[in-house]
């Protein structure tokens, strides 16, 4: 086999913009999907559709107008900005549908997104079973690469109207959020303070995300677009108390830490 | 080294323009060279409350505009000597502001006087930004009611990240809390937040608390900052606030309500 790409997983997600009165029109939630990832390694075309063709003929339904993610990060040519639209054209003659990049230079993701495709960011990768471990009989092991996270730590207070973003990672917070203030993280949220504002774990769609935090007295908190407001005071097992919030079977879950 | 102290607090009818007078007029009777701007265009009430309102011939903005010299629109106090106020325009709108034009105003300001007290108007717009962005130090004003605090939390969050400090990664901003109005009877009822749910809420350093008091009012129809009435409360508070501005250990007084006395006991107050 040829080693122009690699076929892998990675998880993804998809986020929908919630619209305010009158009525949602949508709603805002988050999901976590399974994408195919090939792995491009080479970017003569030619090959690529050899190597690509030659796998689809061995599990037809399987890749029947499967959604792929293309990775740019093991390209042999990394500068290399590719012809994104011939790309494209070809992968959807072999019922493939190209949604989108990862990893990459900043213009090889600048002509992809002119080609029509999104760029995602964050995902950890599972290794795909390897073509040469595919003969033995070790198709269940899976390594997983999962994507180093970076916390970001603020230790100011995050005063009402404020915002704090922490992309790709945990956010850990050593001094209050107050009512009015907003923090946000792709991973889980830790507040050694009081949290009276509002709080968004997973929001790119992780489900194990957490919001862990010393003293609960929030406004609103949601993991993965799962969100409770809390327009009362809270409970008073709750507030004032160290406590946090996870998803459990698709239910916000908001328990004081024992 | 002159200071640039902003009085500023988000919502508006807190006091900020009384703490402002009473601030600079303080620091003025303590020997020190004090100027008070008007940031307020179109409200312009300093000037009222420094009773110098008939004396305004140049504002401000005419001096933004090249239209005055600072020492044509400068306006000396009629009692202090070392204190000054520039007044707000009436008339003008916000967009006489400009970024350049403020700190020309202030640089020139830093070269004669020790201090420069900056009377924010109220908000989160333009005028309350452009009387914060060259601070040194703050006077945060509230009341103690949750919307009042909850401003003023607001306008920290400003002072940490859109001021001259913030954007330049200089030092920050010097943060103090000046608590006025405060009524200790209506806080022991529950009706206001006490001094320390304030603190809890917004955790900076505590300067004065301001109680309210008739004298206020008084002392602002009459043209006279209230720290020049000494036998008032607030007059009183006021004072304390500028000898811990200038460093000096004073304890907090008027937090607690007032013991009736044995004839209130007995007749009632
Ligand atoms: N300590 C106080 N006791 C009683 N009234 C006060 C006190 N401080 C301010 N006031 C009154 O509150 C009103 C608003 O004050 P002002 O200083 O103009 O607020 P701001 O500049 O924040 O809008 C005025 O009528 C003033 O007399
Ligand atoms: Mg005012």
């Amino acid at each position: 086999m040829q080693d122009d790409l690699f076929l892998e997983e990675t998880p993804t997600s998809s986020v929908t913009e919630k619209v305010a009165k009158p009525g949602p029109a949508v709603e805002l939630r988050g999901s976590v999907f399974t994408l195919p990832v090939l792995r491009l390694k080479r970017s003569d075309l030619g090959a690529i559709e050899e190597t690509l063709s030659e796998r689809i003929s061995q599990s037809k339904k399987f890749f029947e107008n499967a959604p792929v993610v293309l990775d740019l990060e093991h390209l042999e040519t990394p500068a290399e900005v590719l012809d994104f639209a011939a790309l494209c054209s070809l992968l959807r003659t072999l019922q493939l549908v190209p949604v989108g990049v990862r990893q990459g230079s900043a213009e090889q993701q600048q002509a992809a997104v002119e080609a029509g495709l999104a760029v995602l960011r964050g995902g950890s990768v599972q290794e795909a079973v390897a073509a040469e471990s595919k003969d033995k009989k070790t198709g269940e092991v899976v390594k997983q690469v999962v994507v180093p996270s970076k916390a970001l730590v603020i230790d100011q207070p995050v005063r009402s109207g404020q915002q704090i973003y922490a992309q790709g990672g945990d956010l850990i917070v050593l001094a209050p959020v107050n009512a009015g203030a907003e923090v946000i993280a792709d991973g889980n949220i830790h507040i050694y303070a009081p949290l009276r504002g509002r709080a968004l774990a997973g929001v790119l769609g992780d489900a194990s995300a957490r919001i862990i935090v010393q003293s609960m007295e929030a406004e609103l908190v949601s993991i993965a677009g799962h969100y409770q407001i809390f327009e009362e005071r809270l409970p008073d097992e709750l507030f004032g108390k160290s406590a946090q919030v996870y998803l459990q079977e698709m239910a916000l879950t908001l328990v004081p830490l024992r | 080294m002159s200071k640039v102290i902003v009085v500023t607090s988000g919502k508006g009818g807190v006091g900020k323009t009384t703490t402002s007078a009473s601030f600079a007029t303080g620091l003025a009777m303590k020997g020190h060279k004090t100027v008070v701007i008007d940031f307020d265009v179109g409200l312009r009430n300093l000037d009222l409350i420094m009773g110098c309102e008939r004396r305004v011939v140049y504002d401000f903005v005419n001096v933004i505009n090249g239209e005055a010299t600072l020492k044509q629109a400068l306006i000396k106090d009629k009692t202090h000597d070392k204190l000054f106020i520039l007044p707000a325009s009436q008339t003008r709108d916000k967009d006489a502001f400009t970024k350049e034009g403020v700190e020309k105003v202030i640089d020139e300001l830093r070269e004669s006087f020790d201090y420069i007290v900056c009377d924010s108007p109220a908000g989160i717009e333009k005028g309350a930004i452009m009387a914060l962005y060259f601070a040194d130090e703050a006077l945060v004003v509230t009341n103690p009611e949750v919307s009042s605090v909850r401003d003023s939390d607001r306008i920290l969050g400003i002072l940490a990240a859109k001021s001259k400090r913030a954007e330049e990664g200089a030092e920050p901003i010097k943060e103090h809390l000046i608590v006025t109005r405060y009524s200790p009877e209506r806080v022991e009822s529950g009706e206001m937040l006490s001094i320390e749910d304030i603190n809890d809420l917004l955790g900076i350093n505590l300067m004065g608390v301001i109680p309210e008091s008739e004298s206020v009012l008084q002392a602002s129809n009459s043209g006279i900052p209230v720290i020049r009435d000494s036998q008032s409360s607030s007059g009183q508070a006021y004072d304390d606030v500028v000898m811990r501005f200038l460093g000096e250990e004073v304890p907090m007084r008027f937090l607690d309500a007032e013991k009736k006395g044995l004839f209130k006991r007995i007749f009632g107050a």
